[in-house]
């Protein structure tokens, strides 16, 4: 075992305070070179070991991985309204309000067939804790996670994400539609009872 | 005329400190791989004004349990007594705003003033922080006094003046100028039994610390002394930011605070001119007269003349701002001395150095002349 020997005499004592201000220096004259913001799989990633290291973070960003996950995005246009992502969502930030559509409504991208209108489909922001659970359960691939990170609120509320694009009024259209259709049917299905009985 | 010299010392005071408060959070943040403030004006140039703005739209609280006379009357007498120094620096061969004949006297005895402040602000805060700062902080001065009076002292051997402008004029080309110097000389490295005459020649060869090499270890010590006088790092135990929050001035907001920092960096710039008048050369150029390439009266200037203000400001100006430099540079290198090594440091090192340089700064005079 080595004892490291304290060094107190007046030589050694010149001798650390220099090498001291020389590495001070040695950083203060390097102030000239800044670190870029490059990912990780840039080959100057490791070789910026000179200059200052503070990036001036809403001018200049380090870029986020491709498969980060961060804020959550629905493509409502190609969302089947199945309910999947609410479901496995471990920490529930994800309301889901399902009318059936009463017309044919199309197709997503993927050529999925579309049934369900959604008056809401809410994610609150403030509670999702960004597990990327729903994003693999989604089955049109609709639910994706973006690379936005920097979303603050003043208000909480606006934490409330709504991605419905039918509005309060339109739902209520839909709602109607669905009843009268519903009723429509049930009548048929009465009027048809009916007469069977008659008939037996 | 007196007027003049008021509003020139204070506006020039105030200029050199706004620059220092800036290149201090600069040097810090360089030296610590950071950037620095960037966002206030151009490169953040606009942060120290911002900030005395800052401090002055904060409200003025005075503890309900403090000396309300003590504790108003501290942060005015600080900034006086170190603004009272500014008074005897000579800022070009014709320009100083009191050219007094004791002027280095005067300066010790007025600088010292600052420690009553200090008390006056500690005590009168009537906190436990700002008491225990004030005291280091008087310890700390009253003992640092001792090595930087005795390398001024030698300073004033060397050069047989307590006049700041005579000796500003000794240690240069235009010496022989000087009423009452016309027949003096200087020889390298002050000796004169070396036959060789720099008189005539100038630049560096005549700074104190060339005049006389001896000197060179008593503006070391008169450095080190002259940090921790103004509570500088490595000697700042007094504000100790750690430990005891900010010292004697934690109780002081806004205008109040504002003199307190005002006060600091003034005191910095002083202690920096001063080193400058008595060891590097004054307003003096560093350039040398060698044979016909004239470089020492081409960067002075005649005596009277508008160059000779210009040169004679730009060298004092920019010497002191090296200085300055070295003070932050240090500030960010090194850490926190502990009470006992302070004093240590002041008595059984600075303390004899400076008493055998006094004996060395005589023996050398006598080989001047």
């Amino acid at each position: 075992m080595s004892v490291v020997k304290h060094k107190v005499g007046f030589r050694d004592v010149v001798k650390s305070l220099v090498s001291g201000a020389r590495l001070t220096l040695h950083h203060f004259l390097h102030a000239d070179k800044r670190r870029k913001p490059v990912y990780i799989s840039d080959e100057s990633y490791f070789e910026q070991k000179e200059g200052l290291v503070t990036l001036t973070y809403p001018y200049e960003a380090l870029p986020v991985p491709d498969k980060g996950r961060y804020r959550l995005h629905n493509e409502i246009d190609d969302c089947i309204v199945c309910d999947l992502c609410a479901k496995v969502c471990p920490v529930n930030c994800i309301t889901i309000e399902s009318v059936k559509a009463t017309e044919d409504i199309g197709v997503t991208s993927d050529g999925t067939k579309k049934r369900l209108y959604a008056p809401t489909f809410d994610i609150d922001m403030a509670k999702c804790c960004y597990c990327g659970l729903c994003t693999t359960v989604c089955p049109t691939d609709c639910l994706t996670m973006t690379p936005v990170y920097d979303f603050p609120e003043v208000d909480i509320k606006n934490m409330v994400y709504h991605f419905t694009d039918l509005s309060p009024e339109q739902a209520q259209e839909k709602k109607q539609l669905l009843e009268k259709q519903q009723e429509e049917m049930a009548a048929a299905k009465a009027a048809a009872l009916a007469a069977r009985k008659q008939q037996g | 005329m007196a007027l003049l010299a008021f509003v020139i010392t204070i506006s020039l005071m105030l200029v050199v400190v706004i620059v220092v408060v800036y290149a201090e959070r600069k040097v810090a943040a360089f030296m610590q791989d950071r950037l620095g403030p960037t966002e206030a004006g151009p490169y953040g140039t606009l942060q120290p004004l911002l900030d005395v703005l800052k401090l002055l739209q904060k409200e003025d609280i005075i503890p309900a349990a403090a000396d309300k006379k003590l504790f108003a009357v501290a942060p005015i007498l600080i900034f006086a007594a170190v603004f009272a120094g500014f008074a005897v620096i000579p800022l070009s061969p014709t320009l100083v705003p009191a050219g007094v004949g004791i002027g280095v006297f005067y300066l010790l005895a007025i600088i010292s003033l600052d420690v009553i402040g200090l008390l006056m602000a500690g005590w009168g805060s009537n906190n436990k922080y700002a008491m225990l700062g004030a005291m280091r902080s008087v310890a700390q001065i009253v003992s640092y006094e001792i090595p930087a009076g005795l390398a001024l002292l030698s300073v004033v051997m060397i050069c047989q003046s307590l006049d700041f402008q005579e000796i500003s004029y000794q240690q240069g080309v235009l010496m022989n100028a000087f009423p009452g110097l016309e027949q003096e000389q200087n020889w390298l490295f002050g000796i004169r039994s070396l036959g060789f005459e720099t008189t005539t020649v100038g630049g560096l060869t005549t700074w104190n610390i060339f005049r006389a090499p001896v000197l060179l270890v008593a503006f070391i010590v008169y450095f080190i002394a002259s940090l921790a006088e103004c509570n500088r790092a490595p000697f700042d135990i007094p504000e100790a930011e750690s430990e005891l929050v900010a010292g004697f001035h934690v109780e002081y907001s806004g205008f109040r605070f504002a003199t307190f920092f005002l006060a600091e960096y003034a005191m910095m710039v002083l202690v920096c001119l001063v080193a400058v008048i008595l060891f590097l050369g004054s307003w003096n150029t560093p350039l040398p007269n060698i044979g016909p390439i004239a470089l020492a009266n081409w960067t002075t200037g005649a005596p009277g003349g508008i160059a000779s203000v210009v040169w004679g400001g730009f060298w004092l100006i920019s010497k002191t701002l090296v200085l300055l430099f070295v003070q932050l540079w240090a500030r960010w290198t090194y850490p926190r001395l502990r009470v006992d090594q302070l004093m240590h440091l002041c008595w059984k090192v600075l303390t004899p150095i400076s008493i055998g340089l006094v004996l060395l700064a005589g023996l050398w005079r006598l080989l001047m002349i």
